[in-house]
């Protein structure tokens, strides 16, 4: 199918969704739902709508298969591939969570002004760049035992605090406490466990990074305010997931799954989409597993956070209180959570696999934190190195559009090779630095694959999503100075 | 070492490469040439370590998979980078098939070795082993 076919099949429903309906595809069971504006959907390649396609042809699939703004080609569901099975009919799918399980995001306050830090920005973030270990085969500054491992693999970013590394705060303002409760790490396998151990406490490689930004702009002040960000101060974000322990439970997973796809007669249009009955052993297996991977993802996060604080109070020569570094939010991309929805007027259990998203509870919901619940779940969107990034807030259209789900990103529209053959890592930091962002990065080719050109525009993806009232803006941070792995 | 017999194809966000070779045997090695290629790029210098490699799996395409996934799991564990790959045997009894052969390389260095890509995982997606004139392909996509 053409480029044209297919996209002569997408009908446009209303301003910002269009649908994918069951006849472009055999084996439907519920229509695709892409939520793009009309340039993204432009932009959109065929193999994305195919692979929504292929997503609601898994049994149990609940209203709609569904694609963020962000979304793009990846393996099996899209990237910004958003799917809730029915608990008890449905299926799991590592396909639907991806290699790095619990990729995801966090952002920490300040009360340090732009003034203070941008003069020292090139010192600060070379005592950064030294603090993190970052980059293929760079080795982690912590040394767990099995029994420590394991642990975090249960608690995630609450064994990391209870273990020294942060505050009780930092817990209450993760996605989920920081921790998903179903994390058994008999499951996950041995040399999952190897894999983990020596990268455990470091950011890793790729689109992972450590950004200082700058508060720019405030949409909605109130919630801004809400969120303990004002204009004109400095916040912290960390991007960077599970490492090679995720990625080996998905590796080991998906054998399994693949096994278990057969065993209970599930066909599928392609086998990275292997899966299983939510309620078989192997489901719920790859569930307990992907738990400790997640929740080892939250662990690491919260580690590194608490290497950021101390790197900033040796800068600063303040502890890190009176700077004010407060966790606003952490929040996961790629993870399959136990939600209840309202379907068909029926509030009912699924497992909502967010592959490239970002969940988005809106105001009320009880998986709010406290502080925030009046005005809705913090909603990470980061930008690429050269771009802004968007703080918005969870809103009233995302439980009954997107399963309470947004984008995750700018989302990618080049490939690493073309990059690297487009961009030189060498010219593009002088340009960023004449835009006055430094940047640091293990090798200069990491910084090509990564230009800020091979994303689509993040303000671009964050409208879709703030005019459909799914996710609405309320701040903007644009960086200063980036880490790259 | 012999002329490469892969080649990388264009892909949004991963790596998508083709390898061939006139055997299986030799396009197993290509495939883990190209997925290497993929996360270090520069002179290596004579190996010094080998590890034997044995796996067992139910299809060609699962073997693929498991060889390369048990590749970069060495890499990452062992903090091997390899840069030759031996495989001595693909036996096929019923539907599993067998693997004997071995890799060779030499420990970590961040100092002097060039590391590109970040490998995180083999997929499933596209995976394909084929037999073509003169020999055979392999279709790998690996997430970065």
């Amino acid at each position: 199918m053409t480029q044209k076919q297919a996209k002569d099949f997408v009908r446009k429903v209303d301003e910002n969704i269009y649908e994918v309906p069951m006849d472009f595809q055999e084996g439907m069971r519920v229509p695709g739902r892409i939520f793009v504006s009309q340039k993204l959907m432009d932009d959109l390649e065929t193999d994305t709508l195919r692979q929504t396609a292929n997503v609601a042809t898994l049994p149990g699939i609940q209203k709609y298969s569904m694609a963020m703004p962000d979304a793009h080609f990846g393996y099996g569901f899209p990237i910004g591939g958003v799917a809730a099975f029915d608990a008890r009919d449905g299926v799991i799918s590592p396909g639907g969570v991806g290699f790095d399980i619990n990729c995801g995001v966090r952002i920490i306050r300040t009360d340090l002004e732009i003034g203070e830090v941008r003069p020292r920005i090139k010192g600060l973030m070379t005592e950064l760049f030294n603090a993190i270990p970052s980059g293929v085969g760079s080795k982690s500054r912590l040394r767990v035992s099995g029994s420590e491992l394991d642990d975090a693999f249960t608690y995630g970013a609450r064994w990391a605090v209870e273990s020294g590394y942060g505050v009780e705060a930092d817990i209450e303002h993760c996605e989920d406490g920081g921790f998903i409760d179903a994390a058994d790490p008999g499951k996950v396998s041995e040399r999952a466990h190897k894999r983990g151990k020596p990268q455990f406490g470091t950011l890793g490689s790729g689109n992972h990074f450590l950004e200082i930004q700058e508060v720019d702009k405030i949409y909605e002040p109130g919630i801004a305010r809400a969120y303990g960000i004002r204009e004109g101060t400095i916040t912290i974000m960390i991007h960077c997931g599970s490492r090679g322990a995720g990625h080996q439970i998905c590796t080991d997973y998906l054998r399994v799954m693949e096994q278990a796809s057969r065993k209970y007669g599930i066909k599928l249009p392609d086998k990275q989409l292997a899966c299983a009955p939510a309620n078989s052993r192997e489901g719920q297996d790859y569930f307990k597993a992907m738990a400790a991977g997640a929740n080892y993802a939250w662990a690491n996060r919260q580690v590194i956070t608490h290497w950021v604080r101390e790197t900033f109070e040796k800068f600063f020569g303040r502890d890190a209180e009176s700077l004010g570094m407060d966790l606003v939010y952490d929040v996961a991309h790629n993870v399959a959570k136990l939600e209840e929805h309202e379907i068909d007027g029926v509030k009912k259990p699924v497992y909502v696999h967010r592959k490239g998203a970002t969940r988005a509870f809106p105001p009320g919901h009880h998986d709010v934190p406290a502080a925030y619940r009046s005005v809705g779940q913090p909603v990470l969107i980061p930008g690429s190195m050269g771009t802004p990034s968007y703080i918005l807030h969870g809103a009233e259209r995302a439980m009954e559009l997107t399963f309470g789900s947004a984008c995750h990103g700018a989302g990618r529209v080049m490939g690493r090779g073309e990059a690297k053959q487009k961009f030189r890592g060498e010219i593009l930091e002088k340009q960023l630095a004449d835009k006055g962002i430094t940047v640091l990065a293990t090798h200069p080719s990491m910084l090509a694959e990564e230009a800020p050109e091979v994303y689509k525009s993040s303000s671009e993806v964050v409208n879709v999503m703030h005019e459909l009232h799914v996710a609405r803006k309320v701040v903007r941070v644009k960086p200063i100075g980036v880490a790259k792995g | 070492m012999n002329t490469p017999r892969f080649e990388y194809l264009p892909h949004p966000a991963d790596v998508m490469f083709i390898a061939h070779g006139s055997t299986l045997e030799e396009t197993f090695e290509q495939a883990a040439q190209a997925m290497f290629g993929v996360i270090v790029h520069n002179a290596i210098r004579e190996p010094d370590r080998s590890v034997d490699i044995e796996l067992e799996s139910e299809g060609l395409e699962n073997l693929l998979y498991d060889y390369l996934s048990e590749l970069l799991y060495l890499f990452e564990v062992d903090e091997l980078v390899f840069s030759r790959f031996q495989v001595d045997s693909i036996e096929k009894t019923g539907s599993i098939y067998m693997l004997k052969g071995s890799a060779s390389g030499e420990s970590i260095d961040t100092g002097r070795h060039n590391f590109e890509t970040e490998v995180k995982a083999v997929t499933y997606h596209q995976l394909k082993v084929e037999k073509e004139d003169g020999g055979y392909s392999a279709h790998v996509i690996v997430d970065t």
